[in-house]
């Protein structure tokens, strides 16, 4: 198993072995699927739309459909107005969608099509449908990451929809960032608790967790909105959850209607849910129930009964820079010693926030934005953690290293947990915690000595 | 070809499945389309008549707006072709995505030998980045060919080219001539750019081109053996190439190569040895056969080892072509194993199954191939399709000469192959193969997929999304061969579905022993209990006593 790597680093300029991040693309598609009666469309060649819903399709085991425009090489030379108009003709004749999210590629950037001058055109000669809306966002392959993608895609959505009316309204507003429907599930789920009504957005629970009916729906009842993406611009306060994935566009939403907002991390782990509630208790002038406070005293009750088996383990995190900054904290709180902690995304912000936290935490460890995972897997061979904490994709040096893998993030794609189970709240902290503890201890139960094997622990 | 003399997977007539004919279910996914897309759709939805295979539009482009389950020229090259081959280093040139969607997703199985590398581990890519969009990536990519060349030693790199390398001029060949100088290892690139063509196929072409001339006949080192092989268009999803190797070795076959499953450089650079072609997927691999044939004078033949008696046919078919009579006794016997072990199951399933239905829309050749491993549990296919397969895929190679080549055929290169003035050697006289012919011995034939399905069955060319919706909802098949994006959309609506791209992870389902997985796949897939706890007890009226 990756027996080619040796463990002696060597500095590479130009090549990328491994990597720890994806393309834009897939992140705006994600993002569009949060949107209710949205189709996502990819403006390029379809082999991007075939492999970004591929892969989203292996990790949530959902339908996922996106329209592409299919370019060939006529498109690439004269340019994607043609293919675009007439996939906007067939996607609302054919599939009906309320709105029509276009992302771009890599292909349709540096053939430079003008996008917003295309469904304007398509706009008054009638290939829209009256009523249906049409947003798009420039996510060039060639820059940033998957992360910038989502990101990107949210903005859009912030520009090109949210309004102020001048007629307020009480919701609060949620930018959730990338997480999983299972976490947007559990964020909604303890704002109802709180007594808050939010606008979550986007949020993907309901479109791609969805229940085995034996009816297929194009559009499931999930996804935000777009009557109350209209009314984000008039909410009182907008609570972002990601420095990468959530706060640019609550920044795009101050900018554009002067809705303030309090920029978190991803509500991952104690002190990033003890954060997030207070700003929205504060940001809605509730209380924090006696429910929500019995979760918290469980999660903290197992983190000091298990505290013995984190202490000081050395772990590796690796993935996405709002999950990974989430995930480092709660090791930070169970004890834990991180020592790598990667990203493939750019970002020196990454990596500020990072310091930040270890900081607080007298502790410091190596700290990387656009890393691959060959030069993790190296410094582990020479320096080992007993730990990896990350996507699927370290599951080769978890068994090329016999280190324990607990996958948190994206992809996910041979395991079931995360379409179940949010990470995200106390009740996600527990049960992150309890993989954590599960894969020490199973891998703790299969390699002791016999004389030091325990029944109890 | 006339009623009495049809194979007997196209015995029959598909005149009605749940009351609706094919017509009226072909009308309905017709109804309601935009004109353009009308007129195009319908040459691609076709009832089949497998006397004389109707004329079907394929390898045309898909519809902008229509979601389609095809990929990229990239998919095809790097992705099908190239990407199974582990001790190749598989460079990507091109912004991240690429590299990363196909890193160890296509589920092309490998034994490496301990001390060898496997390279299907590591995903490479250039990562290009604004600046090298602007200014140019050829010097990142000779840059990242060097830094791989320190760190693996591989014996061989190959390039692949991405949608925006083709736009800014990237000549990636140059650079690939001059690291192979420079570094003293074979350096080649593919100019596989996802925009060209108009879907995966473009790219099986490119890779081809690539591997005939970069690889094929680099080592004339003799490969001692009375039959030798390669096999072709075979892809090793789920373990398929080792059973048929297995299968092969027991015969006293040897295989050189299998382009491309779990096979090696030093076995393709030795592969213009064999004596005989066999072609496994004619879509993706035909142009190689053909090319070997003209430059070594190796023949061609279409078999199949996806269904028991398709096996059977096909090892017969390898060992009548060497003709020794030793090898035909132990292929009769193999043969006789192999059907001895798949029978009792057959039996068992046929009552278990007979008149169920099945629809497959897959690939370039599994669509067809899977008919067979259906058909031997009794299930009938009452539609069937391919993603990105050509007209001679549906009709028969008999069409070739009508196919008319549009602009986007026209831009994969076709190489001028000529006799290898030294090697070109003839494996078989003009005599032995007018006398083998005779026989109905076909060489560099295919029959296409029409020819083996029933009467009126759906044949339906790069399904969208609608169409295969309206299917389900209409004539609600008990089980469906797809692929991973349309999965979980057919089982939401309650129809089990194989995906016979990765086998859902299960597999090998080629040859005898592969037959016997995939009928006992299917059967579990058919009689799980899921759907029926779709609606709960307080929905269907029995009251629970309290």
């Amino acid at each position: 198993m990756l027996d080619a790597t040796p463990t002696q680093l060597e500095l590479r300029n130009a090549l990328v072995i491994n990597p720890a991040k994806t393309c834009q693309p897939i992140g705006a598609m994600y993002a569009a699927l949060g949107i209710h009666g949205c189709m996502p469309h990819s403006h390029g060649s379809q082999g991007c739309c075939a492999y970004h819903r591929s892969q989203l399709t292996r990790h949530f085991k959902e339908p996922v459909v996106a329209t592409t425009s299919s370019f060939t090489e006529g498109a690439s030379v004269f340019g994607g107005l043609a293919n675009l108009q007439q996939a906007l003709v067939n996607i609302f004749a054919i599939y009906n969608p309320d709105i029509v999210a276009i992302h771009t590629t890599c292909l349709s950037e540096v053939i430079g099509d003008d996008i917003p001058t295309i469904i304007k055109k398509s706009r008054e000669e009638g290939l829209i449908p009256e009523g249906k809306v049409v947003i798009h966002a420039n996510t060039p392959s060639f820059v940033g990451s998957n992360v910038t993608g989502f990101s990107n895609m949210c903005i859009a959505i912030v520009n090109y929809l949210a309004e102020q009316t001048g007629e307020p309204t009480e919701k609060i507003n949620v930018f959730p960032g990338w997480l999983d429907p299972s976490d947007m599930r559990e964020i909604k789920r303890l704002a109802t608790e709180l007594g808050v009504v939010i606008t979550l957005c986007p949020d993907t629970s309901d479109v791609l967790d969805l229940p085995q009916t034996g009816i297929y729906e194009m559009y499931p009842r999930g996804g935000t909105p777009l009557a109350d993406i209209r009314r984000m611009g008039d909410a009182p306060r907008t609570i972002a959850l990601g420095k990468f994935t959530a706060h640019p566009a609550a920044e795009a939403l101050l900018e554009k209607c002067g809705v303030p907002y309090n920029a978190l991390d991803a509500p991952i782990g104690l002190a990033n849910t003890d954060l997030f509630l207070d700003a929205l208790r504060k940001a809605a002038g509730v209380e924090v129930p006696s429910s929500i406070e019995a979760e918290r005293g469980r999660l903290l009750d197992a983190i000091s009964d298990m505290g013995q088996y984190f202490y000081g383990v050395p772990v590796a995190i690796y993935g996405d820079p709002d999950v990974v900054l989430g995930i480092l904290r709660f090791t930070l709180e169970l004890g834990m010693e991180p020592k790598y902690v990667f990203t493939g995304a750019t970002g020196k912000a990454f990596e500020t926030r990072a310091a930040q936290l270890l900081e607080e935490h007298s502790t410091s460890a190596l700290v990387k934005s656009q890393a691959d995972l060959f030069e993790l897997h190296q410094r582990i061979k020479g320096d080992p953690v007993q730990l990896l904490i990350g996507n699927s994709h370290g599951k080769h040096i978890a068994r090329a290293e016999n280190i324990p893998l607990v996958r948190a993030g994206f992809p996910i794609l041979d395991r079931v947990g995360h379409r179940l189970f949010p990470m995200v709240g106390y009740r996600g902290a527990m049960r992150l915690l309890e993989q954590i503890s599960n894969a020490l201890l199973d891998f703790q139960d299969r390699t002791c000595p016999e004389e030091k094997f325990e029944l109890v622990q | 070809m006339t009623a009495e003399t049809l194979p007997p997977l196209s015995q029959g007539e598909v005149s009605e499945v749940r009351n609706v004919s094919p017509s009226a279910l072909r009308q309905k996914m017709l109804e309601g389309l935009p004109a353009k897309t009308l007129r195009k759709r319908s040459k691609q939805i076709i009832e089949n008549d497998p006397e004389k295979p109707p004329e079907i539009a394929a390898n045309t482009r898909t519809i902008p707006g229509i979601i389609t389950q095809r990929g990229c020229t990239y998919a095809g090259c790097k992705g099908v072709v190239m990407g199974p081959i582990p001790d190749i280093l598989h460079l990507t040139h091109g912004p991240v995505g690429c590299g990363y969607y196909s890193w160890l997703t296509r589920r092309n199985l490998v034994k490496v030998p301990p001390g060898q590398p496997n390279f299907l581990q590591y995903c490479m890519t250039t990562d290009m980045q604004e600046d090298h969009i602007v200014f140019g990536g050829e010097k990142r990519l000779a840059e990242a060919i060097r830094e791989a060349y320190r760190i693996f030693k591989p014996k061989a790199i190959a390039v692949y080219a991405t949608c925006p390398v083709g736009l800014i001029g990237d000549d990636i060949h140059s650079v690939c001539k001059q690291a192979k100088e420079e570094l003293g290892i074979n350096v080649f690139g593919f100019s596989c750019e996802g925009y060209k063509g108009v879907s995966q196929s473009a790219g099986h072409h490119i890779a081809n081109n690539g591997v005939f001339k970069h690889m094929v006949g680099l080592d004339d080192t003799p490969v001692e053996h009375p039959f030798k092989i390669n096999i072709l268009g075979e892809y090793n999803i789920g373990g398929d190439a080792w059973e048929i190797d297995a299968l092969l070795r027991q015969c006293g076959i040897k295989v050189i190569a299998t382009l491309s499953g779990d096979v090696t450089y030093d076995q393709i650079i030795r592969s213009h040895q064999a004596d005989l072609n066999v072609v496994m997927c004619h879509r993706s691999i035909n142009y190689m056969a053909d090319m070997m044939e003209k430059k070594f004078g190796i023949p061609w033949i279409k078999i199949n080892f996806l269904g028991a008696e398709a096996t059977a046919k096909s090892l017969r078919k390898i060992a009548t072509f060497f003709g020794d009579k030793a090898l035909m006794e132990r292929t009769e016997e193999v043969t006789a194993a192999g059907m001895a072990l798949v029978r009792p199951v057959q039996a068992e399933m046929k009552a278990k199954h007979s008149g169920k239905k099945a629809a497959l829309f897959v690939g370039g050749s599994r669509a067809h191939h899977y008919q067979h491993l259906f058909a031997e549990m009794g299930i009938e296919t009452i539609s069937a399709g391919y993603e990105f397969a050509h007209r001679d895929d549906y009709e028969g190679r008999r069409v070739l000469p009508n196919i008319k080549i549009d602009a986007d055929s026209r831009n994969i290169e076709e190489l001028e192959v000529e006799p290898d003035p030294v090697r070109f050697r003839p494996r078989i006289s003009p005599e032995a193969r007018a006398k083998l012919e005779a026989a109905g011995f076909s060489f560099s034939d295919y029959q296409g997929m029409m020819a083996e399905m029933k009467k009126r069955a759906l044949v339906i060319d790069d399904i969208s999304h609608y169409e295969l919706e309206t299917l389900i909802k209409t004539w609600k098949p008990d089980i469906i061969g797809s692929g991973i994006k349309d999965k979980f959309i057919i089982e939401k609506m309650g129809v089990p579905c194989k995906q016979l791209h990765s086998y859902d992870y299960g597999g090998p389902y080629a040859a005898f022993t592969g037959a016997v997985n995939f009928y006992q796949e299917i059967d579990r897939m058919l009689s799980s209990k899921v759907w029926n706890y779709v609606v709960p007890p307080w929905k269907k009226g029995t009251e629970t006593q309290l």
